[in-house]
């Protein structure tokens, strides 16, 4: 249904060659290069990949948020056709919340513990349109009914401490939809959450998204939710995509062996998906961002690892139409 | 800030802290009813009285009455405290929010301005602004609060320095929250706690401030019946009528006692919950 939905839309979020390094006490290291994605209205994008890959850094670089540590290398993030890495303080501001919002990992600890739900949300909304608290109040109550919040009057006036972990979390979505941001990033929204929520928010999220037509970048670990609810997936290693293709694809004939590795490891997908089997791991470890091997990260870790693959990285390219991966095997050997 | 209440009440140096201080403080409010005679009627025949019927606390010199004035001396010493107190928290509680929000040389700056107050001695600062601004509430006040305001100022930069980390302060400024609002909204409603506790020690504080310019002779000139000016010049009739010096003492230190005592209960009370509010630094796992 999306599929239609996207084809008639230029993209909002366009990310080219973005490169982020962090400086540590031996000089500066890449953690995150050669990025290149773009998201179109209605569209959810998965960044998938394990700790300390990048996709997190991605996340907030797309929202000038990094930590001190961390720079914008080189690169353009364009918003809605302006670039956004070029604009000053004022101008980001301005961006923030009202084209580009993102929706954090933890509720609890997002949202500010002495202020009221409905303050938080009119707060944001007053920053962004010129309108009065009352007008900004009703505004908070509307968008907390819109996150099917039960009893958003009597939520608005409650503090953090007093919703429940699910009800947290919708009123965390409530917030980043509060001025109806084009681009929205969830940043592994459900981690926190037990299952059955999780199953909700996860629901709730998409439900909104295909109804306020916002493009979605979701940032996960969880194969499982990317399945439920993305379009396009992007897999990154070691601070680089590995692999993007479209949800179906992905999942049918993953290319990079990293992937289908990942796929291996889940329970009750991929090759173990037999009872009392043992789960596939993937051997070895991330090699240290400040210390990649010169050949392909993955290379190291890669049953299938050739000796150019040691040498030489692979690059970034079309195995099949739409579906792109940086590996130097072809594809029927994948 | 809500406060369980039920809590509060057990905690013992809360309870008499606000006790203390709340009786001060309605003495002096009510001060022209409680007292039983006027600050400068003189009794000439009953000088250096001790304490009897008529005069509760006794007389001095010139035969006033030693309660009451102590009643309306609580008015000067907590003007002079509330006023100190709320000026130096309010300057103090801003420079410590931007220098610690802002880091790098605004903070930098920033605590070298507050050190350079700090360096000096607090009663040499204060004695010289008096002498040379001469006497008066608002002069003692400012002598007090030229040096007062660095402690808020070094608590709440530290607390800042802890709050900026927090999630929602990234959560508000992935928002579009200007730095002004971040602070004012989103950064001091969470530091009120310690604000609070300091206020309180802090009119203890002021209070032995004002009470020291006076006993030095550089508070509110006489006939004001300043608790510190009636604790120095009784110490010339030590011997015949030693409870001038010995009453208004004891009201200093009791009346300080009172405020110590109220701020080290509301630190007991706030701090806990500050701990358990899924505060401290969470490391945000990616």
């Amino acid at each position: 249904m999306s599929e239609m939905n996207t084809a008639t839309h230029v993209p909002v979020l366009e990310v080219s060659d973005l490169d982020i390094e962090i400086r540590g006490v031996n000089g500066a290291f890449a953690v995150v290069s050669d990025m290149n994605f773009s998201v179109r209205a209605g569209e959810t994008l998965c960044i998938v990949g394990e700790s300390g890959c990048g996709k997190s850094m991605t996340a907030l670089s797309l929202l000038r948020l990094l930590p001190e540590a961390a720079t914008i290398a080189g690169g353009k993030v364009v918003i809605e056709g302006q670039d956004f890495l070029a604009m000053d303080q004022r101008q980001v501001e301005d961006f923030r919340g009202e084209k580009i919002a993102m929706i954090f990992q933890e509720p609890l600890t997002a949202l500010n513990p002495v202020l009221r739900i409905g303050e938080q949300i009119a707060e944001s909304v007053r920053q962004h349109r010129k309108c009065s608290r009352r007008e900004a109040d009703a505004r908070a109550v509307d968008v907390l009914r819109l996150v099917q919040m039960p009893d958003p009057e009597r939520r608005a006036s409650q503090f953090p401490h007093e919703l429940s972990g699910g009800m947290r979390q919708r009123a965390m979505i409530a917030l980043a939809l509060a001025c109806d941001p084009k681009i929205i990033i969830a940043d592994e929204p459900t981690t926190a959450l037990d299952v059955t929520i999780q199953a909700q928010i996860l629901g709730l999220i998409s439900d909104l998204q295909k109804r306020l037509g916002t493009a979605q970048i979701l940032i996960t670990h969880d194969l499982g939710v990317v399945s439920e609810v993305a379009d396009r997936v992007i897999v990154m290693y070691a601070g680089r995509k590995v692999e993007e293709a479209s949800i179906y694809d992905l999942f049918d004939r993953p290319f990079h062996p990293y992937t289908i590795g990942l796929m291996g490891a889940v329970p009750g997908a991929g090759a173990s998906s037999e009872a009392g089997d043992r789960l596939a791991d993937i051997p070895g470890t991330v090699p240290p961002l400040w210390n990649l091997p010169k050949g392909c990260a993955f290379a190291p870790r890669c049953a299938n690892a050739s000796a150019r693959c040691l040498e030489e990285r692979p690059p970034f390219e079309e195995k099949r139409p739409g579906h792109w991966a940086a590996c130097w095997e072809h594809d029927d050997a994948a | 800030m809500t406060m369980r209440l039920p809590k509060a009440f057990t905690n013992v140096s809360l309870v008499v802290g606000a006790l203390i201080s709340l009786t001060i403080l309605l003495l002096a409010i009510f001060a022209p009813y409680v007292a039983t005679h006027g600050i400068e009627q003189m009794d000439m025949r009953n000088r250096f009285d001790g304490p009897t019927m008529e005069h509760i606390l006794g007389t001095d010199n010139f035969g006033r009455d030693l309660w009451s004035r102590l009643v309306f001396g609580a008015r000067i010493s907590l003007t002079i405290a509330v006023i100190a107190v709320t000026v130096s928290a309010a300057i103090g509680t801003v420079v410590g929010l931007v220098a610690g929000y802002f880091g790098g040389w605004v903070d930098q700056v920033l605590m070298r301005i507050t050190d350079i107050f700090l360096g000096f001695p607090a009663i040499v600062l204060a004695l010289a602004i008096v002498a040379v601004l001469g006497p008066g509430i608002m002069n003692v006040a400012l002598a007090i609060i030229v040096v007062a305001w660095t402690e808020y100022a070094r608590v709440v930069r530290s607390t800042t320095l802890v709050l900026r980390e927090q999630n929602y302060v990234q959560a508000a400024k992935a928002l579009g929250a200007s730095p002004v609002r971040i602070i004012f909204k989103e950064i001091l409603p969470n530091a009120l706690g310690p604000i609070i506790v300091l206020a309180s020690l802090g009119l203890g504080t002021a209070i032995i401030s004002e009470s020291a310019l006076s006993f030095l002779g550089f508070g509110l000139p006489p006939p004001a019946p300043t608790w510190g000016w009636t604790l120095a010049y009784g110490t010339r009739f030590m011997r015949d009528a030693p409870w001038l010096s010995i009453v208004s003492g004891a009201t200093i230190m009791v009346t300080v006692l009172g405020f110590n005592l109220l701020g080290d209960g509301l630190r007991d009370v706030l701090d806990p919950r500050q701990l358990s509010r899924g505060g401290g630094k969470s490391a945000k796992a990616k």
